[in-house]
């Protein structure tokens, strides 16, 4: 269950193409500090994939990933740490 | 006592908003009712997507530059000069030559611009055709190439994103018609898990690239690039050397908003993604690259959101309230190489979904780079 009192940023991504969620969350990850959680939420069902996916290869931390309970979309939190 | 209408920015959107409305309020405006001013920092207007094919030699900057003056309706006021601050309180916008200029209503159309300092290393190493000094020194290192690595990084968040794999495209395709494709290694790569953020548009491009054998690597997003070396490091971990590196910059907002505190942390401006406002100001529209929508910096986009805000300003000029919605469409010609084409067109709640590649869409991208002239006009 998401806790989001804890995110820094969100980035709402919904009906994003291009460049799309994951592009709009890297931008913003990018500008983050360390330690900031970055909430993205998206209604492509392919972010609950590909944002994982790239968070683990670069290293990062996976807060949550959930279907939104008050709409058909995806809330992903992302904690950046490096 | 009249209503003054201010366009910031002399590209696409600013310039199709200026007209618009010029040549549909004509009479108000030539009554004196309406003033419509528009303020740009060069008197020069450049047809951006030139860029690509200059860096090929298919096309020379110089025929794709015409005077602002020229493309201008009879009514727009046309101020030469670099605004400074936009207070937002007080409806006034600063100029560099010490002027001010006050508004009832603004048009903020300040586009985007490649940041090279984004990265170490980028600017002293890296070539460009996102400017057109960029895309002539570009040009003749291409021409001249006889052999080695070409390596294409892109950034986010960037102008024109089909374009750097329409780039690669075309230089398969000049390396083969030159004979030397065999000494050319060709370099795709992209920050995500596929080769383009549209997955319609990656599906289209994978089985393309092995056809042609050019090479791939996604998850790249580009932490240092060693000039001396001549290597480009990522975040995720890559090492990957060059002959050429061409790289799209992360992109950012004019400095203008960046120093009026309109703007995020990479100075685009949060922005009503239908009515095109600026959050929390009622008389600031935002179109084109300059808004932090979650949609692609395209000339395309800007002509579509160019409608919507000249629509909804002409109707609160005339005592209406807006009522012209922007949906998100976008539509971008994609070379798949010299001579064949495709193209998408997606909104908010539509993927795109290309057709094959023909040499007739090419065609009719090439007649597009000439009707732009009148599209930017507004009679197109």
């Amino acid at each position: 269950m998401s806790d989001l009192a804890q995110v820094d940023k969100t980035v709402d991504a919904r009906g994003s193409y291009c460049p799309g969620p994951l592009m709009e969350l890297i931008k913003t990850v990018k500008a983050a500090s360390v330690g900031q959680v970055i909430e993205v939420l998206s209604s492509d069902q392919g972010s609950a994939k590909d944002i994982p996916e790239w968070v683990k290869k670069v290293g990062h931390e996976l807060i949550y990933n959930e279907k939104a309970q008050d709409g058909d979309y995806w809330r992903i939190a992302v904690k950046k740490v490096k | 006592m009249s209503k003054d209408v201010v366009i910031l920015g002399g590209g696409t959107g600013g310039t199709m908003v200026a007209n618009h409305i010029a040549r549909t309020m004509r009479n108000e405006v030539r009554s004196g009712e309406i003033t419509i001013t528009q303020i740009t920092s060069s008197d020069k207007h450049i047809y951006q997507p030139s860029f690509l094919f200059v860096a090929i030699n298919h096309a020379r900057v110089q025929d794709y530059t015409r005077s602002q003056k020229s493309l201008l309706s009879t009514g727009v006021n046309l101020v030469v000069d670099t605004a400074t601050k936009i207070d937002a309180a007080s409806n006034t916008i600063t100029l560099q030559s010490g002027k001010t200029v006050s508004y009832d209503i603004l048009v903020i159309a300040t586009g985007a611009y490649p940041d090279f300092s984004s990265v170490p290393g980028l600017a002293e190493a890296a070539d460009n055709f996102y400017t057109p000094e960029g895309a002539e020194k570009l040009r003749d290192k291409l021409l001249s190439f006889e052999g080695g690595k070409i390596v294409i990084t892109i950034d986010v968040p960037h102008k024109c994103p089909v374009a750097p794999m329409e780039l690669v495209f075309m230089l398969d395709d000049l390396y083969r018609r030159k004979g030397i494709r065999d000494k050319v290694d060709l370099l795709y790569t992209y920050p995500i898990g596929r080769l383009h953020s549209l997955e319609p548009c990656a599906n289209w491009a994978a089985p393309k690239f092995e056809e042609l054998g050019i090479n791939s690597e996604i998850f790249f997003n580009v932490e240092s690039v060693d000039p001396d070396k001549k290597v480009v490091k990522t975040v995720e971990g890559s090492e990957v050397p060059f002959d050429i590196l061409i790289s799209i910059p992360a992109h950012r907002g004019a400095k203008v908003i960046q120093e009026s505190g309109l703007g995020d942390e990479g100075g685009f401006i949060p922005t009503n993604r239908h009515l095109l406002k600026a959050e929390g100001h009622d008389n600031i529209y935002v179109l084109g690259d300059a808004t932090n929508l979650p949609i692609s910096k395209a000339g395309s986009t800007a002509h579509y959101e160019a409608d919507v805000v000249a629509e909804n300003i002409i109707s609160e000029l005339r005592g209406l309230p807006p009522s012209h919605y922007y949906d998100g469409k976008v539509f971008c010609f994609v070379e798949a190489g010299l001579d064949s084409a495709t193209y998408i067109t997606f909104s908010y709640d539509k993927p795109p979904a290309p057709v094959p590649d023909s040499e007739m869409i090419h065609w009719f991208k090439l007649a597009f780079n000439e009707m732009y002239w009148l599209s930017v006009r507004g009679m197109l």
